[in-house]
């Protein structure tokens, strides 16, 4: 470790990896309700252990970005965090905050949480992944800003590179565009349209900036590339993704309410949306190939070359099957989007925190550059159970997909959502059984954390 | 990437790329507004639909139902219930209203909310409007 500040990246990864954990747990809950269908009814309802797994998904993924632009950003702006007690600070109140709000979902029902917090003053809960009571959501804010100010006060007094500058854009935006989390018409059509300057804004704008950004870091570290070369991908990159992306936007306003212009501005740009995912891949592939030395740590790199490919694929080839209007006429919230939702938050940022997490942790608990070969060879066994696990979640859901909209949406004699849903019931069991074989990759990825073996000699 | 292609010209291509398009972006939301009012049915949207929206909101029917489309793909859609259940409050009101608390064995189960007839008319009225809101043809068909 460079600067001794980087050290605050330690507890957030820590409880990043924790939540994920919590978060594959609802996952399979709620997989098993899709074919027992009262199973821990009225315990648990589906729509709790959604909002639980989709919010830990989140939260944990934040935790993630946070994490890595604690340890990142001193490191390139050579200069330790302005302030860690701050970073420390923020980390308990967002993890306990988020502990409350967890515990809020699953101890009260939704409505009685809902008039406990105070919802009908400033209402803005009960909107798919902004279920957080409206108390959390200005926590959250508070939160960023605190975390915002940390690393904008660093990068000013240090050395300014282009990788913590596109992270701080990216991470600027995503609190900017938060900011709509707080916008609640009653007017439905307008609701729904700024919601997705939330969820689409980030996943496929700034949060694409932050993944850029992570990942050319490193990629610079493991390959030592000429930082003029990464930089300049990272530039057209990210050029490519808000080109296409902000105005891509209009492939959610098809069928909403909005203007049908919408049709032919969000098939258009949304089709382009694959390119900046396609030269990820490119860039990374090249980038490994031109390495000028043979870094240690053989997992972080199988990291990094894995979240472009699926990113690749989960975003731009699963997200082009469905983006073109005729075609989302037909695929509109069913199956094929919850598959195209998994490999993509999976490929392109799950992946990314792993592989920051794979570079950073060993070099923040002391281990010189890198786990031992043996603790490498656990973690790339996870890498491989996770991705093939969800390449098959995503397969069987597609299947389920194509099924539920022939029956249910184009056959001559459509046939009611809930007996098309028993007879794809299949699907859904193997789902599950991909389910699974992710969460033994997902132990596998813990147990990697705590083989020892011969360490390298120490920097 | 070519020698000729510089890390300036990367960079202009990106802060002039994200200027041009968020601001092309904001004059659509723009135009967007100026539309809204012919398709959005918001001559009924009355207080009471207001509150149903509320009710709808508080009781997260988002996290099992799709609504025009987007939510959970757990449960039926209901952006076009009102008219499958043949342009009907009161079919909606009476299915809500007879959800056992137990759920059905074996069956995707939906929660009994308890509601109070004035929060169901909301939540019913709520669902109208809904269905009423130009959705260029979305669904293909009453099945949602
Ligand atoms: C825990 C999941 C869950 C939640 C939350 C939920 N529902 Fe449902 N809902 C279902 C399921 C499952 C069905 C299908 C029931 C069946 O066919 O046996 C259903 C069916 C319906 C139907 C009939 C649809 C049809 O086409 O047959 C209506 C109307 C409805 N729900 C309204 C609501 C409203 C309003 C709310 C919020 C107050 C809500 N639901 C919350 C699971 C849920
Ligand atoms: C990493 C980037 C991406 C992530 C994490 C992501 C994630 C998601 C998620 C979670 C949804 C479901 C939203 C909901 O619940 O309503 C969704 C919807 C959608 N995505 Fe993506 N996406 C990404 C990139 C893309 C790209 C590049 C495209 C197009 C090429 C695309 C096309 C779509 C479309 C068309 C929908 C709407 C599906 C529907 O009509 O039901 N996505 N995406
Ligand atoms: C490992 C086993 C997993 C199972 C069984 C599982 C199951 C599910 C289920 C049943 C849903 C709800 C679908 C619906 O609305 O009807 C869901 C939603 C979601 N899950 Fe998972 N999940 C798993 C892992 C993951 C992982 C690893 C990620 C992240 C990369 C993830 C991200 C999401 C997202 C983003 C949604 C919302 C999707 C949307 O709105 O389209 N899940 N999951
Ligand atoms: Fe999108």
């Amino acid at each position: 470790m460079q600067y001794s500040s980087q050290a605050v990246a330690k507890p957030y990864f820590i409880a990043a990896i924790g939540l994920f954990v919590g978060q594959i747990l609802f996952g399979l809950i709620m997989g098993l309700q899709y074919v027992w269908g009262d199973f821990l009814f009225p315990e648990i309802p589906f729509n709790v252990a959604r909002m639980v797994h989709t919010n830990l998904l989140i939260v944990w993924l934040l935790f993630g970005f946070m994490g890595a632009a604690y340890y990142l950003v001193p490191e390139e702006a050579e200069t330790e965090l302005a302030s860690p007690k701050l970073a420390l600070a923020l980390f308990w109140i967002f993890l306990v905050a988020g502990a409350l709000t967890i515990l809020g979902y699953l101890l009260v029902p939704y409505s009685g949480l809902a008039k406990l917090t105070g919802n009908d003053l400033f209402p803005t809960m009960g909107r798919e992944f902004l279920e957080q009571p409206t108390i959390t959501k200005i926590g959250i804010v508070i939160v960023a800003l605190g975390f915002l100010y940390n690393i904008t006060m660093t990068i000013l007094k240090g050395r300014k590179t282009v990788i913590s500058l596109v992270l701080l854009i990216g991470l600027w935006g995503l609190a900017v565009f938060f900011l709509f989390a707080f916008f609640n018409p009653a007017n439905l059509v307008l609701d729904k349209f700024y919601w997705w300057w939330v969820v689409h804004l980030w996943v496929e704008g700034v949060w694409e900036l932050i993944l850029g950004s992570i990942l050319a870091f490193v990629l610079i570290k493991t390959t030592g590339v000429d930082r003029e070369i990464i930089e300049k991908w990272l530039y057209v990159i990210i050029a490519m993704t808000l080109i296409t992306g902000i105005v891509g936007t209009g492939h959610h306003y098809y069928w909403i309410g909005t203007p049908e212009y919408w049709q032919w501005l969000g098939s258009i740009f949304s089709a382009l949306e694959p390119i900046p995912f396609f030269m990820m891949v490119i860039f990374a592939f090249n980038m490994v190939n031109q390495r000028r030395r043979e870094h240690p740590n053989k997992a972080a790199v199988l990291w990094a070359l894995g979240t472009p490919v699926m990113a690749f694929l989960g975003a731009g080839v699963w997200g082009f099957m469905h983006t073109l209007s005729p075609v989302n006429y037909y695929t509109h919230g069913t199956q094929i989007t919850a598959a195209h939702g998994h490999m993509a938050f999976y490929g392109a940022y799950v992946m990314v925190v792993l592989a920051i997490i794979s570079y950073a942790m060993p070099i923040l608990r002391g281990r010189a550059a890198a786990n031992s070969p043996r603790a490498q060879v656990w973690e790339m066994w996870s890498f491989w159970l996770m991705t093939i696990s969800i390449v098959f979640i995503t397969l069987f859901l597609t299947g389920a997909g194509i099924l539920q909209v022939w029956l249910q949406r184009v056959s001559e004699n459509p046939e009611p959502f809930m007996v098309v849903q028993e007879k794809i019931a299949l699907f859904y069991w193997m789902r599950e059984v991909a389910g699974v074989f992710f969460l033994v990759g997902l132990v596998v990825y813990l147990i990697s954390f705590f083989i020892g073996g011969e360490e390298e000699a120490t920097a | 990437m070519s020698e000729t292609f510089t890390k300036t010209m990367a960079r202009n291509i990106f802060y002039g790329g994200a200027v041009f398009f968020f601001l092309l972006f904001l004059a659509l939301t723009y135009d967007t507004h100026g539309e809204l009012p012919k398709r959005d049915n918001r001559q009924n949207l009355t207080e009471k639909v207001a509150m149903g929206k509320m009710v709808w909101e508080e009781n997260d029917c988002i996290g099992c139902h799709t609504l025009l489309g987007e939510g959970a793909y757990f449960a039926p859609e209901l952006g076009n219930v009102y008219k499958r259940f043949g342009n009907s409050k009161e079919a909606i009101i009476a299915f809500i209203k007879s959800r056992p608390a137990e759920g059905v064995e074996g069956r995707r189960s939906m929660p009994q909310f308890n509601l109070s007839d004035e929060e169901l008319d909301a939540l019913a009225e709520f669902l109208k409007y809904t269905s009423e809101i130009n959705t260029a043809g979305w669904p293909p068909n009453i099945q949602g």
